[in-house]
């Protein structure tokens, strides 16, 4: 058995081919060395992600996030949710504050979940992935996994908003998180400590709609990381990892710079540091690519 | 005017604050605003807005509905919910502005062409059709808003994004002919439908 079972959400973005189809693939490598189960939430949906407000209030949105809830109470009862996307997270946690708080939002919601032949009894837990690396299994069991440290890699840890704010990771403040620093110092790399950028906005899902505004913003958190000397940027967010990869020729045009780093996700520098290969780590899914953890990857394990 | 609008207006004459507090999600905390404007200082779209989350809550009580309804501001709003943790009052502003978007664009107020609000039309659209975010329908459906040629210019604007996104294997063109989505659409189509239904009773929109 498992060290560790979960009701897994792994929101729209992580299928087949979807942009963030490389985080999911990196997260399953990583919890196999980590011995941990995710079994998805059977017949999952979106949780309305930041921008769909214009149709419809919130009493929708709360019901959406608790159809995932009752499904996984129905199929995988006594496991905590776990998502890796910040906004499905950030939605279903807010949705399950709400619903445990209200016993009228509650009653409404069942009402409305009843035509999908549903009910929500309101005990599953909503966690982020990084939660449960920090406090279901801690920095000392993550670390014990690294067989390839990743020496010599600098790592701007751009934490950015939805895995910070509201909510956040217990004991961690809202404008400063050293969190993502912390792990990539347990994964033996450098972590650039004072990143100044690190929380803030990359535009989100304005990033399409108000692309000027928001590419205003990337280049801030990319110029940053160059000014400390990073080599790379790891996230926990698939919308920032998109935003600030994908734009950043976008950005150059603009702003005249030359901007190329590589944007990470936590979950492919951990699979690198537990010795799995460049295609278990999904680094074939960078636009810009990741050469120094695509050489840590080709070297093989110190004996 | 919308028959809404007429209807709101007859409803709470010269109280836009209690029509707020009745309608809008979180509207009961807009008197809570105590006017110190760390909000407007921790936006990251602070140069843009016409309006800040401060201005908007005092508009709100001043009465001015027109202006708060058509303004811009809301429109803005990243979700980064910056001026949610920094609130000393612990206004959940994010959710308030996301609220006066959903309502002025109910009442038909909104501004026109606002890229954001078309952008939350259409992703909202776009996820309820089956589900899912299907993500290369949305961006097609957003790029070709307005029409066929300034489809096809956003498209070549974005071709080199789209090309890299292919080559990394994190687009599917196959996506285009339906895509993921749940299997019980129809419950889950029933189930939003109900919510609507069911709130639109509470906040006095239906007879």
């Amino acid at each position: 058995m498992a060290k560790k079972e979960y009701a897994f959400y792994p929101g729209c973005t992580s299928h087949y081919r979807g942009s963030a189809s490389n985080y999911l693939v990196s997260v399953e490598s990583m919890c196999k060395t980590l011995d941990v189960k995710l079994t998805q939430i059977p017949d999952w949906n979106c949780c309305g992600a930041s921008v769909s407000y214009a149709g419809s209030g919130e009493l929708a949105r709360h019901v959406i996030n608790a159809r995932n809830f009752a499904l996984a109470e129905q199929s995988l009862p006594g496991q905590d949710i776990v998502a890796t996307c910040a906004a499905c997270w950030l939605n279903a946690r807010e949705s399950k504050e709400k619903l445990d708080a209200s016993a009228e939002l509650l009653a409404d919601t069942n009402e409305a979940l009843k035509e999908a032949g549903l009910r929500y009894q309101g005990v599953a837990s909503v966690r982020h992935m990084v939660e449960v690396l920090i406090e279901d299994l801690g920095y000392g069991e993550i670390g014990s996994h690294v067989v390839k440290p990743l020496e010599g890699v600098r790592f701007a840890g751009y934490v950015g908003c939805q895995t910070n704010r509201p909510f956040g990771i217990a004991g961690e403040s809202f404008e400063n998180p050293v969190y993502l620093d912390k792990l990539v110092e347990t994964m033996g790399g450098e972590a650039v400590t004072d990143y100044d950028q690190k929380v803030t906005c990359c535009g989100g899902a304005l990033a399409v709609s108000e692309p000027e505004k928001s590419q205003a913003q990337i280049k801030d958190i990319v110029e940053s990381a160059y000014d400390h000397g990073a080599d790379m940027i790891v996230t926990p967010c698939p919308l920032c990892q998109a935003n600030v990869e994908i734009y950043q020729a976008d950005v150059n045009k603009r702003y005249g710079t030359k901007f190329n780093i590589p944007v990470t996700y936590y979950s492919q520098l951990m699979t690198v540091a537990y010795g799995g290969t460049a295609k278990e780590a999904a680094l074939d899914g960078q636009i810009i690519r990741a050469t120094k953890l695509e050489e840590i990857a080709a070297k093989p394990v110190k004996k | 005017m919308s028959e809404l609008n007429e209807q709101a207006l007859a409803k709470y004459r010269n109280s836009f604050l209690r029509e707020v507090e009745e309608r809008v999600d979180e509207g009961e905390w807009v008197k809570m605003c105590m006017q110190c404007g760390v909000c407007a200082g921790s936006c990251p779209f602070g140069p843009h807005w016409e309006h800040s989350p401060q201005k908007i809550f005092m508009m709100i009580r001043a009465g001015k509905r027109e202006e708060v309804l058509a303004s811009d501001s809301m429109w803005m709003c990243t979700s980064c919910y910056n001026c949610v943790v920094r609130c000393p009052r612990k206004l959940p502003i994010t959710t308030i502005m996301h609220g006066l978007a959903t309502y002025a664009h109910r009442l038909g107020l909104a501004p026109k062409n606002q890229p954001t609000r078309d952008f939350s039309v259409i992703f909202w659209e776009n996820f309820t059709r089956n589900g899912r975010a299907n993500e290369i329908r949305l961006m097609l459906r957003l790029w070709f808003k307005d029409g066929i040629g300034a489809g096809i210019r956003k498209a070549l604007a974005m071709k080199d994004v789209g090309l890299g996104m292919l080559r990394a294997k994190r687009m599917s063109p196959l996506e285009i002919f339906g895509g993921h989505g749940v299997k019980d659409v129809k419950g889950f189509q029933a189930m939003i439908r109900k919510a609507q239904e069911i709130e639109d009773r509470k906040r006095g929109f239906s007879k």
